[in-house]
């Protein structure tokens, strides 16, 4: 079909445009030039040679590993007549949502910035320069006096944004009707159903192996793990990305994990990331940003008194304050349906030419950011790729979670397929819930948005984020909320209010996320 | 290929319902819209784009210029067009949509008048439409150039003359300067679209309040 050609040729012309400004592109320049030397390359058939040598050098495995990177992240180019804004976020009204929160969270900053009377930027002099340089890698002895920052929101603050979205042509009618949400989003989006995630998740179900499920204890390894440990070192020996994609769905070993994760992201350390990782570090040398307060604020009220987490203080530290730094960071806004905040040089207020995004990556930290990066502190020791691999999960999918869009893997479908679940599959479990005032939604917000990192066991959160990378999606979080519900049913059945149902839910530290995940899923009679 | 647009003039939109409008509860779930070309004449069509607004099936009738004296009919040239596969929840809604001529279930050589139907079979919006309408035609094809004799008509050439000892063919060195030369070519015309990572502007970062514009 002439359609599909075109599509194809053009979405062939977008990867290769962005793989042209890349690391790789140079590489494999050099290469080819490298390569001229070599007997078998001959002139005449200068084009085809090359490309042979690439395949079995294992450049072409790269290669193919970047483009298969690329299309994971980037949408499909569409319709030409489409504008930017409609590539950010399709849906009128939630651009215009989006654009009202984003407002809301300027003006808490900038209220912040002339009540306590510190700019939002400021270059350090050459003494503190010096002594930060010093103590870099022991940032969390420092006690700065952080009581007058407060983070500039919290999940539940954007919680209720999200409740009040509203769709201006929807029949939001007063008097409950077939048309009004029994649970708290009201906006009527596409989510999968049951058997529609029994397909998506179907390397989940009872008959494939699960690392979570069949390495426990009482399984002998030859069963199941000896084999699937095999298959994992034989994916790392390959170098293929997409085979990684998939063998990590069904869990991925814990020695394997950390390249697994390296090789699925495509992020390889070459030394021009250890210099970027560095550059980055002068930058956080040089200015200080209001930013990074509200950071060490995060850092101390959350990892640092989080049992597990604690020992990693310092390492957040070294990756969130370089993180603020990046601007390679702000193309991710191409396809997010949030804009980065914009500002100008002192006294050249409205003059284009001074005007600068801030902070320089266009992310403004909340309450609970940190705890993105903890988890991955336990696989990645050496910060320059420690931070790479939190850059790489940011811009694909934890940017999600905070951010207000019609997107299937969007924090606002994650809220209205664990509604939908719920209420599907457990409908009493729902009506009682709703009836004693404590909306299911209230409590596994912040599960979703945190994308459940300080609430389970860490090996589990690492066996559920490996599922999310093989699936490239974030609808496990919902599934998984959901299936915890699912498992405290008959505690919360007994509840009378909103407190006591948070209690009963307030420690997940002791489930075991994969068996929860397949009986929800697969085992379940409905 | 190159299309160019069609001036056209999109009639309001008549609600088909049985019964009175103003006395039935439910609202309209069919939407006909009317597109005239009042000054141009009959054109082949190529494509039609438009911006969807909650429309879930779309129906198009064409009305076509014959060449006898027979009074020209409507015919059905795309049938049930689903725009949103579920049409209670957003997806599809907002999207751009083309729509083609080898999609069409007719010949769509000499349109005089389109007819939009539109359907959206869920009670749940308030209203539905669709946005942006734009017919294109062909665009001129480009112009044919007359080659001169000897260049579309080589004269066979005569066999050569032995070859020097040691020199290599020419067609064949021909044939690799070329592939040198397309290849300097490519390299020339492509051009990376880095991002420099400066944040600052000339070294300063001092900055006044965040805008909100």
């Amino acid at each position: 079909m002439l359609q599909e050609e075109s599509d194809l040729s053009l979405i062939i012309a977008q990867i290769v445009q962005k793989l042209k400004g890349s690391n790789l592109y140079a590489q494999l320049e050099r290469q080819a030039w490298a390569s001229l030397q070599r007997p078998e390359i001959k002139l005449e058939s200068l084009k085809e040679d090359i490309k042979e040598f690439f395949k079995i050098s294992g450049w072409e495995k790269k290669l193919q590993n970047a483009v298969y990177s690329e299309l994971s992240v980037f949408p499909l180019p569409s319709h030409p007549a489409a504008p930017p804004e409609h590539l950010k976020e399709p849906l009128v009204y939630m651009r215009k949502a989006q654009g009202s929160w984003e407002k809301r969270i300027l003006k808490s900053l900038n209220s912040m910035c002339t009540e306590l009377s510190i700019p939002l930027a400021r270059k350090r002099p050459v003494g503190e320069q010096k002594e930060l340089l010093n103590k870099w890698n022991e940032m969390g002895t420092d006690e700065p006096d952080l009581s007058l920052f407060r983070p500039v929101y919290a999940p539940k603050d954007f919680l209720e944004v999200l409740i009040n979205l509203r769709n201006p042509n929807y029949e939001n009618g007063d008097s409950l009707s077939f048309r009004t949400h029994l649970g708290l989003i009201q906006v009527p989006l596409k989510v999968k159903d049951i058997p529609e995630l029994k397909e998506f998740f179907v390397e989940l179900g009872l008959t494939t192996g699960q690392l979570g499920i069949d390495d426990s204890t009482q399984v002998p390894p030859e069963l199941f793990e000896n084999e699937h440990v095999r298959i994992g070192q034989k994916v790392l020996a390959e170098q293929d990305s997409a085979a990684a994609q998939q063998y990590i769905r069904q869990g991925s070993p814990t020695a394997l994990r950390a390249e697994l994760w390296a090789l699925i992201l495509n992020i390889s350390s070459q030394p021009e990331d250890i210099l970027y990782y560095e550059q980055l570090k002068t930058n956080v040398i040089q200015h200080d940003l209001l930013v990074d307060s509200l950071i060490y604020k995060d850092v101390k009220l959350t990892a640092s008194n989080d049992d597990y987490y604690f020992v990693f203080e310092d390492y957040l530290y070294q990756v969130l304050l370089c993180f603020s730094r990046d601007t390679s960071v702000l193309g991710h806004f191409a396809y997010s349906s949030a804009s980065p905040p914009k500002s100008y040089i002192r006294g050249k207020l409205g003059l284009e030419e001074y005007a600068v995004f801030y902070p320089p990556n266009g992310v403004i930290p909340f309450h609970g950011f940190s705890m993105y990066v903890a988890p991955l502190c336990f696989l990645y020791h050496e910060p320059s790729k420690l931070y790479q691999i939190f850059r790489e999960m940011y811009v694909r999918f934890f940017f999600r979670l905070h951010s207000i869009s019609s997107h299937p893997s969007g924090i606002v479908s994650l809220c209205l397929l664990f509604e939908t679940l719920l209420q599907t599959y457990l409908p009493q479990l729902f009506y009682h819930l709703r009836e004693i005032g404590a909306q299911p939604l209230r409590i596994s917000f912040k599960w979703m948005v945190r994308a459940f990192s300080g609430y389970l066991a860490t090996d589990q959160l690492l066996l559920l984020w490996d599922r999310i990378l093989g699936y490239n999606s974030l609808e496990i979080l919902a599934v998984l909320a959901a299936a915890v519900f699912a498992f405290r049913a008959v505690n919360l059945m007994e509840v009378t209010s909103l407190a006591a149902a948070e209690a009963v839910l307030a420690d997940l530290s002791t489930l075991k996320v994969m068996p929860l995940l397949q009986i929800f899923l697969f085992a379940t009679v409905t | 290929m190159s299309r160019v647009s069609v001036p056209c003039h999109v009639k309001g939109t008549v609600a088909l319902q049985v019964g009175d409008v103003r006395t039935s509860q439910g609202r309209p779930g069919v939407l006909v819209i009317d597109v005239t070309f009042p000054s141009v004449a009959p054109f082949e069509l190529q494509e039609i784009t438009f911006k969807n607004y909650y429309t879930a099936f779309l129906t198009i009738r064409v009305r076509q210029h014959t060449s006898t004296h027979t009074p020209a009919k409507w015919v059905t040239c795309l049938r049930d067009y689903c725009l949103m596969p579920d049409p209670h929840s957003e997806e599809g809604a907002q999207e751009y949509v083309s729509l083609f001529k080898h999609q069409m279930l007719c010949d769509m050589a000499r349109v005089l008048e389109l007819r939009l139907i539109l359907r959206q079979p869920s009670p749940l919006w308030l209203s539905f439409t669709v946005e942006e309408l734009q017919i294109y035609q062909q665009g001129p094809k480009s112009p044919s150039m007359t080659f001169p004799k000897w260049l579309s008509h080589p004269v066979p050439c005569e066999q050569s003359a032995p070859l020097l000892e040691g020199l290599p063919e020419p067609s064949r060195v021909s044939s690799e300067v070329q592939q040198m030369w397309a290849l300097t070519e490519m390299i020339r015309a492509s051009h990376a679209s880095t991002r420099i990572g400066r944040f600052d502007v000339d070294g300063c970062y001092d900055l006044n309040l965040l805008s909100y514009t």
